[in-house]
C-alpha cells in the first residue's frame, strides 16, 4: 500500500519538533528587571553577601521576587523598574566601591528548562536597547611603538657589542642605523640580523643601514593590538558594571563593543575612550636640562614638562611600561600622602629590577601618556591622533625595585584614585577611536518588538486564512507546518549561542513565513495536476511529493547558497537576517517535506480514499 | 478552489518581444535615474550622526530648528519619524569635531528648552564605515550572483543559469531603480531587503527552470517556444500562490512593523512582484533567446533524472 509511515520517521519527526518546541519555550516566560551584583578588583562575592543584601533591600521596605547566588554574582530579581532603581541605590550605598551594582533584565526561566540549557533568544541593541560602539585601532601607532623598541635595543645591543655607531633614528616605518666605517657595519649587520629573525636588514648607501618588520612581524603586531585592546577594553566594561558586554574583533583593526542597557553613553565613552598608560625612564643627569631647552637635546633623551609645566630631561631608553602592570591600587602613606601600589608581572619584575639595579640613587620618573584624537585626518581618512605626554612624579630609586613597588609624589587622593583606576584598567597598546556608535532607547527597543511581532501575528493570520480556504484539509496540514516552522526558528534561535535575534532578523522571520508555505504549496500544486491527470488519490499523492522534491531541493539550495554568502560577507543587520533566513530555510524544508508527509500519510495513507479535499 | 482555471496553454512566449522591450526600458530608466539621482543614500553608508527624539506631544519642528541653529548645528535635517511626535534629526560628519559626542549635545540642547524629550536612538558612523559598506554590499551581491551562476550552470545547463542571473540582475536593478526614483532613504535594512528579493526571485526562477527541464525531457515533440509555455502555466498557479502569501506578510509589515522597517518593505514588496514578473519573462526569454533546446536537457546516458539528491519518500 502507498503512503505508509515508517515508524522511525513518525518518530524522527514529532522528537525535533518537540525539542525545538521545549527550546523555543523559555521565550514565553519573559523577563524580570533585576539588579547584579559583582565583585570589583579586592574583592568578592559570596553566598554569605545574601543575608546583608536582603537585610538592605528589607529596611528600605523593597519587594523582591527572588534572590540568587550564581558564579561569583548575586542576581536580585524585583517586581518593577521602580524597584529595580531603588533597590540598586540602596545597595550600592551598602556594599560600597568594592562591587558593582548593576541593572539588568534577567530572563525568568523556570528552573527545570535551565537545567536543560533551555534560555531565551539573545535580544540584540535594537530591540533591547543599549549602546553599541565599533572602534578602529589606530596601527600606525602600534607599529611606532614597535619600531621605537626595536630603537632603543639596537643602541643598548651596540654598544654592549662595542660597536660604535652614529645615530639611531626611527623614520617612515623602519630603523636607520648610521655607521661610521663599512667595517663596523658589516659586523653590525651580522650581529643584528642574528639577533633579530624577524626584522629584514638592507644597506643603504652613505653607511646606513635599515632594519624593517616582515610581513609576518608586522602581521603579528596588529593581531597583538588588537588582542591587547580588547583585554583591556574587557576590563574598563567590567568597571561599568555592564550585564552581558560583548567585545569582540572584526576584521583586522577594528573592535565591536556592545552593552546592552546602558545608556549613559558619555561615561561609556569616557571610560573606554581613556588611552593612557605609564612609562618609567631614568632622568638624565650626564646633560644640562638647560642646553636640552636651548635646542641641543642630546641624542637619546627627551624633553618632557612635568605637571608644573618644568621640562624635565629624560632618557629615551623606556625602563618600563604599563602592560606589565597587574594591579596598581591607591592608599595613604604613615603621613597620609597619597601613593599608587603597583604589581608587576613577572616579566615586568624582572625588567625592573634590572633596571633598577645599576640605579640605586638616581631619580626615576613616571610618565603618564595620553593619545587624544586631534581632529586631523590622514590621507587614508584614519583620524591622527596626538601624544600627551607628562612626567607625574619624580622619585629617586631607593632600592632595587621587583614586582610590587609604589609611586608617590601626587597630589590629591582623587589622583591617585584615578591614576590607579586607569593603571588597573591595563595600558591600551594603540590609540583606539570610536568609527561607529548606535544608541537605541530602552522604550524604542520595546515598541521595536511588539511591532515586529504584530507584524509576524498578522502575517501569519492572513498565511494560514488563506491556505485554510484554498487547500482545504491539506490547507490545515500545511498550516500545521507553518506553526512548526515558527516554533522551530525560535526554538533553533535560543538553542544557537551565537544567534542574537536582530530587528532585520525579525523580518527575516516575516518573509519565512510568506515563503514557508512555498513548498507546500508546489507540492500540492503537484497532487492537483495528478488527480486532474486522473491518477487515483494515493498515487496522486505520492507522486505529488515525488515529483516536487527535486525543484524544492533546487531552490531552495540557491537560495540557501546566497544567504550564507550573506552571513559570511555581511556585518550588522545583514548578518542578523542571513542567520533567520538560513535557520528558516531548513525548518521550512523539514516541515514542508518530512512534517507534511507524516501527517498526511498518517491522515490519508494506506487506505482507500475517494476524494481528496484539496 | 483554484484560483486561475487553466484550461489550454497560456501563450506568454508571444508577448515575449513586448515583455523584453518593456524590460529593457525600465532597466534604463533605473540605470539613468541612478546615474543621474544616485541614491538616496543612509547614515549606515554616508556617516554622520541620526539622533531619533521622542515628545510627549506633537513636535514643533521649526522650533526644533531654530534650537539647533542657536547650538551650531546649522546643517541639521528635522523631520518626524513614523509619528507626529517623534522627530528624526540628521547631521552631516564634520571635520574637527569629536562627532561622535554630537548626540549628546543635541539631545541637551532639546531638552533646556523645558520640553520632555526622550531619547529613542543616536547612531553616529564615521566616514569610513560607511564607505566600506558600500563596497561590502556591493561586494556580498556580486558574489552572490556568481556562486547562483555556478550552481544553476552545473545542476541545470548555462543558458538556465544565465538566464536566472540575469532575472536577479533585473531584479536588483529595478528596486535600486526604484529607490533612486522616489528617492526613499536607502540603509543597511534595505541592503538586507534587496539581497532577500535575490533569495526570492531565484526561488521562484529555479521553479520555473525546473519545470521546463522537466517538460523538455518529457514531452517528446514541440518547439522549445511551447514547452516554455507548457511550463509557464503549469507552475502559474504556484507562482501566484507564493507571491500571493508573501506579499500578504509583506503588508503586515509594511503596514504593522515600524517606520524603522518601512524601507525594507517596501523593497521586498516591490522585489516580489518584480521577482515573480522575472521569472515568467526574464529568465525564461533569455534562455530561449541563447537556444535552448531538448537535446541540451537530456540528461546522460547513465545518470538519471534527480539521481543526485536521494528523493524523500
Amino acid at each position: 500500500m502507498l503512503n505508509k509511515n515508517s515508524v522511525w520517521k513518525v518518530l524522527l519527526a514529532v522528537l525535533i519538533v518537540a525539542m525545538c518546541a521545549l527550546y523555543a519555550l523559555p521565550n514565553l516566560y519573559g523577563e524580570d528587571n533585576a539588579v547584579q551584583i559583582s565583585a570589583g578588583r579586592n574583592a568578592t562575592v559570596t553566598e554569605s553577601m545574601l543575608s546583608q543584601v536582603r537585610e538592605t533591600l528589607d529596611s528600605n521596605e523593597i519587594d523582591t521576587k527572588r534572590i540568587e547566588f550564581e558564579d561569583g554574582q548575586i542576581l536580585v530579581r524585583l517586581k518593577d523598574s521602580e524597584a529595580q532603581l531603588k533597590a540598586r541605590e540602596n545597595l550600592e550605598r551598602a556594599l560600597g566601591d568594592d562591587y558593582v551594582v548593576a541593572m539588568n533584565l534577567a530572563a525568568d526561566t523556570p528552573q527545570w528548562l535551565e537545567d536543560l540549557g533551555a534560555s531565551p533568544m539573545k535580544l540584540g541593541l535594537d530591540l533591547r536597547g543599549g549602546v553599541h560602539f565599533l572602534m578602529e585601532v589606530d596601527m600606525s601607532e602600534a607599529i611606532a611603538k614597535s619600531l621605537e623598541d626595536a630603537e632603543s635595543d639596537f643602541r643598548t645591543a651596540l654598544r654592549e657589542e662595542n660597536l660604535r655607531y652614529r645615530a639611531v633614528n626611527v623614520r617612515d616605518g623602519h630603523v636607520d642605523i648610521k655607521f661610521r666605517d663599512e667595517e663596523t657595519l658589516e659586523s653590525a649587520q651580522f650581529f643584528l640580523r642574528n639577533r633579530n629573525r624577524d626584522l629584514l636588514f638592507t644597506e643603504q648607501d652613505n653607511l646606513v643601514l635599515r632594519a624593517a618588520f616582515s610581513e609576518d612581524k608586522l602581521k603579528e603586531i596588529r593581531d597583538y593590538a588588537v588582542k591587547q585592546n580588547i583585554t583591556i577594553l574587557r576590563n574598563r566594561v567590567n568597571q561599568l558594571g555592564v550585564a552581558e558586554p560583548l567585545i569582540q574583533k572584526q576584521g583586522a583593526d577594528r573592535i565591536v563593543v556592545q552593552l546592552p542597557g546602558v545608556q549613559d553613553t558619555a561615561r561609556a565613552k569616557e571610560i573606554l575612550n581613556a588611552t593612557a598608560t605609564l612609562e618609567f625612564r631614568l632622568l638624565d643627569r650626564e646633560h644640562d636640562v638647560r642646553d636640552a631647552i636651548n635646542g641641543r637635546v642630546p641624542p637619546g633623551t627627551q624633553l618632557i614638562n612635568d605637571k608644573n609645566g618644568q621640562p624635565q630631561l629624560l632618557e629615551k631608553q623606556v625602563m618600563l611600561t604599563g602592560n606589565h602592570i597587574i594591579d596598581a591600587n591607591n592608599s595613604v602613606d604613615e603621613y597620609g600622602i597619597p601613593q599608587v601600589n603597583i604589581s608587576l608581572d613577572s616579566e615586568g619584575g624582572n625588567k625592573m629590577s634590572r633596571g633598577t639595579r645599576g640605579n640605586i640613587g638616581n631619580p626615576m620618573a613616571t610618565v603618564f601618556i595620553e593619545y587624544k584624537a586631534t581632529g586631523e585626518k590622514t590621507e587614508e581618512g584614519k583620524l591622527k591622533f596626538e601624544k600627551h605626554e607628562e612626567v607625574i612624579s619624580v622619585a629617586t630609586i631607593q632600592a632595587q625595585l621587583g614586582s610590587s613597588f609604589r609611586i608617590t609624589g601626587l597630589d590629591s587622593p582623587k589622583e591617585a584614585r584615578d591614576l590607579a583606576l586607569l593603571l588597573r584598567a591595563g595600558a591600551l597598546i594603540a590609540p583606539i577611536q570610536i568609527v561607529e556608535e548606535r544608541t537605541v532607547g530602552p522604550s524604542l527597543g520595546a515598541e521595536n518588538i511588539e511591532l515586529g511581532m504584530q507584524a509576524i501575528i498578522y502575517g501569519l493570520i492572513a498565511v494560514l486564512a488563506f491556505m485554510l480556504i484554498y487547500y482545504k484539509a491539506f490547507g490545515i496540514v500545511a498550516n500545521i507546518a507553518l506553526a512548526s516552522n515558527l516554533v522551530m526558528i525560535v526554538g533553533i534561535m535560543s538553542m544557537i549561542p551565537g544567534a542574537t535575534l536582530t530587528l532585520p532578523g525579525m523580518a527575516g522571520i516575516v518573509l519565512t513565513v510568506g515563503m514557508a508555505v512555498d513548498a507546500n504549496v508546489l507540492i500540492f500544486e503537484r497532487i492537483r495536476e495528478e488527480l486532474r491527470d486522473g491518477r487515483s488519490p494515493q498515487q496522486a499523492i505520492h507522486q505529488g511529493y515525488d515529483s516536487a522534491f527535486s525543484t524544492i531541493m533546487d531552490a531552495n539550495i540557491t537560495t540557501f547558497i546566497a544567504a550564507l554568502i550573506l552571513f559570511a560577507v555581511g556585518t550588522g543587520p545583514i548578518k542578523g537576517f542571513s542567520i533567520t533566513l538560513m535557520i528558516g530555510i531548513a525548518t521550512s524544508m523539514f516541515t514542508a517535506i518530512l512534517l507534511t508527509r507524516v501527517i498526511v500519510n498518517a491522515v490519508w495513507g494506506g487506505r482507500r480514499v475517494k476524494k481528496l479535499a484539496i | 478552489m483554484r484560483l486561475i482555471k487553466v484550461s489550454e496553454t497560456i501563450n506568454f512566449m508571444k508577448l515575449r518581444t513586448v515583455m523584453m522591450v518593456l524590460s529593457a526600458v525600465l532597466l534604463i530608466g533605473s540605470v539613468a535615474s541612478l546615474a543621474v539621482n544616485s541614491l538616496n543614500w543612509g547614515l549606515d553608508f554616508t556617516g554622520g550622526t541620526l539622533i531619533e527624539v521622542g515628545y510627549d506631544k506633537p513636535a514643533n519642528l521649526s522650533q526644533i530648528r531654530t534650537t539647533l541653529n542657536e547650538t551650531d548645528f546649522e546643517d541639521a535635517v528635522v523631520q518626524n519619524f513614523g509619528s507626529s511626535e517623534a522627530v528624526l534629526i540628521r547631521i552631516a560628519p564634520r571635520e574637527g569635531v569629536k562627532s561622535a559626542q554630537i548626540g549628546n549635545q543635541v539631545v541637551s540642547a532639546l531638552r533646556s528648552t523645558g520640553d520632555n524629550v526622550e531619547m529613542r536612538r543616536i547612531e553616529f558612523v564615521g566616514p569610513n564605515v560607511g564607505e566600506e559598506l558600500t563596497e561590502q554590499g556591493g561586494l556580498a551581491m556580486l558574489v552572490a550572483l556568481l556562486c547562483i551562476l555556478v550552481y544553476v550552470a552545473m545542476r541545470f545547463e548555462w543558458r538556465f543559469a544565465l538566464g536566472s542571473v540575469s532575472a536577479l540582475a533585473h531584479d536588483v536593478l529595478l528596486t535600486l531603480g526604484l529607490f533612486s526614483i522616489l528617492q526613499i532613504e536607502f540603509d543597511l535594512t534595505v541592503l538586507a531587503a534587496v539581497l532577500a528579493v535575490i533569495g526570492y526571485s531565484l526561488n521562484d526562477t529555479i521553479v520555473v527552470c525546473d519545470r521546463i527541464r522537466e517538460n523538455f525531457r518529457k514531452i517528446r515533440k514541440g518547439e522549445p517556444n511551447e514547452i516554455v509555455n507548457i511550463s509557464l502555466t503549469q507552475t502559474l498557479n504556484r507562482t501566484i500562490i507564493t507571491s500571493l502569501t508573501t506579499v500578504l506578510v509583506l503588508l503586515a509589515l509594511f503596514y504593522k512593523g515600524g517606520a524603522l522597517i518601512h524601507g525594507f518593505a517596501t523593497a521586498l514588496l516591490f522585489g516580489v512582484i518584480i521577482g515573480t514578473y522575472s521569472s515568467i519573462y526574464v529568465a525564461s526569454s533569455v534562455a530561449l533567446a541563447l537556444g535552448i533546446s531538448k537535446e541540451d536537457l537530456m540528461p546522460p546516458q547513465v545518470e538519471k533524472e534527480g539521481a543526485d539528491l536521494d528523493p524523500m519518500p
